[in-house]
């Protein structure tokens, strides 16, 4: 169980995420949405303890998330990462290994399993040699994904994954996302697309700074809803200009 | 042609020189490899030139240079740091201020403090003036770094590449920060005394940045660019004993030669001799 109370994140003294609650359960997958700006990316980067909150309690399986970061695994927006690193698709992936295999030590043939078997899952095993850089945008975001499976992670963020991929990405995606959620993992999807991807969620969470509204499809995303979290924006721009 | 390479080898200024050039070559290649990939390559410059003030108190102190400059150099890295995440200034223009306001700091030390560095040295370096201890303070530099990197190889590969990620995975990124600054600013402070801090950056970044054109992952890009490291300021030196060219400059233009020549020719990715694109129709 995931569960954030009262969530505060400011940045340089600006309001980015206010009083955010939220529960998650295991096996379910939410969806964070809401337009550019709205805090989504913080929200995620706060609850991983990567910037600092200024007050509320995040906690996983009744415990602080600093503790037990080794479970947990974190997908970058594709547009975040350096495609011309010198690096291997299958070093990629053995980041994942990393804190498990631990410092000074080589990771050992069990990692090296688990990394084939990730690759395979997502189809990317025959690409292990290339450069990350020679690949499409959709083979990129596969091996991320791979990199998350070889954590073995029970709790997965995933920034804007449906960004700039193909179909059949797509659809191993989602076989994938279903596969964790039987296993009872929790995932946490961030996405500014308002398509069908969203059906697929147990539970959606519209934010603009503070929540908008939660809970299924049919009840967040509602032409008042959305007005509240979009329309809402563009007037109060409107209105800076005519002052301006 | 032996006679050629043996002869400079008679003088112990160049059997040190050499002996310097070449454990640069590979300490600079290793430790640029990381500047580049972070896409901090000027950083280098940064550091090298921050590093004046420091060499400017430690003399007027009486404690040894290498310690002024190792303290004054990272916490210039801090400093940088430190203004990218307090306000809305984004890393080049805090590097741009950082830079001039350390050296210009350390000129007026040197003049206030009455301090006997020399300027000239300190920005073009004399690699045929180093002694014998510079040459073991610097193969010690390059062991032990060559050691840390070779024990954290992995943490450093996923912090460079994903810090982001290295840090929700738990590693310490903040300690991994401060060892990659304090290993680049060692490097630099060990190869002033050949170069100069005009000039480090290219040892730095210029072996490092041509096998980068040459190779696909870090740890070829590492060993090849040692390679050319070695060739570049070996090489440069017998240029320079040779035609009689200052030693600094000869190097570095050595290196950037290798750099072009990697630039045009490279198979995978030369201008001229990469392979073109396949037209889809």
């Amino acid at each position: 169980m995931l569960e954030v109370e009262h969530l505060d994140v400011d940045y340089r003294g600006v309001v980015a995420v206010e009083d955010v609650s939220f529960r998650v359960s295991p096996g379910q997958m939410v969806g964070v949405i809401g337009p550019n700006g709205a805090g989504k990316s913080t929200l995620v980067k706060a609850i991983l303890g990567l910037i600092p909150v200024s007050g509320g309690t995040i906690k996983f399986c009744n415990c602080t998330i600093r503790k037990q970061l080794r479970s947990i695994a974190y997908v970058p927006q594709r547009t975040q990462v350096d495609w011309d690193y010198p690096i291997t698709v299958q070093n990629v992936v053995m980041m994942a290994r990393t804190v498990s295999t631990g410092w000074f030590r080589r990771p050992n043939r069990k990692s090296k399993e688990i990394v084939k078997s990730a690759l395979q899952r997502v189809g990317m095993w025959e690409f292990r040699s290339r450069q990350i850089g020679e690949l499409s945008g959709g083979q990129q975001q596969r091996v991320f994904l791979a990199r998350a499976l070889a954590q073995q992670a029970d709790l997965f963020f995933f920034d804007e994954p449906f960004v700039g991929i193909d179909k059949a990405t797509e659809d191993i995606m989602f076989d994938i996302f279903n596969e964790l959620r039987r296993d009872d993992k929790i995932l946490i999807l961030i996405t500014h697309d308002l398509g069908e991807t969203l059906a697929q969620c147990d539970y959606l969470l519209l934010l603009n700074k503070y929540i908008i509204a939660d809970g299924s499809m049919k009840e967040v995303v509602t032409t008042e809803n959305l007005q509240r979290a979009y329309g809402n924006n563009i007037l109060f721009l409107n209105r800076q200009e005519k002052s301006a | 042609m032996i006679n050629l390479l043996l002869e400079p080898l008679s003088f112990g200024f160049m059997r040190d020189a050499l002996a310097i050039a070449a454990s640069l070559g590979i300490l600079c290649s290793v430790v640029g490899s990381y500047l580049i990939v972070q896409r901090q390559g000027i950083l280098g410059d940064v550091i090298a030139h921050a590093v004046l003030p420091g060499i400017a108190i430690a003399l007027f102190l009486g404690v040894d240079i290498f310690l002024g400059a190792f303290v004054c150099g990272t916490f210039s890295t801090f400093a940088i740091a430190w203004i990218e995440s307090q306000s809305r200034v984004k890393v080049d223009a805090a590097m741009a201020l950082v830079f001039s306001g350390f050296l210009a700091l350390g000129i007026m030390l040197i003049s206030v403090l009455e301090s006997k560095v020399d300027l000239h040295h300190f920005l073009f370096g004399n690699i045929l003036g180093v002694t014998t201890e510079d040459v073991f303070k610097t193969l010690i530099i390059t062991f032990f770094t060559l050691f840390l990197v070779k024990l954290s190889y992995k943490e450093l590969l996923f912090y460079t590449f994903d810090p982001l990620g290295a840090q929700a995975s738990g590693l310490p990124t903040n300690i991994i920060k401060f060892g990659l600054t304090a290993a680049i600013t060692l490097t630099i402070i060990a190869s002033m005394q050949a170069v100069g801090v005009v000039l480090v950056i290219s040892l730095l970044i210029g072996p490092g940045v041509t096998a980068y054109l040459l190779v696909k992952e870090l740890h070829q890009m590492m060993l090849l660019g040692s390679v050319i490291g070695i060739i570049g300021s070996v090489g440069g030196l017998y240029i320079s004993y040779y035609q009689n060219v200052p030693s600094g400059a000869s190097i570095v233009l050595f290196i950037s030669g290798l750099f072009l020549l990697a630039l045009l020719f490279s198979p995978s990715q030369g201008i001229l001799t990469r392979p073109r694109a396949r037209k889809l129709r």
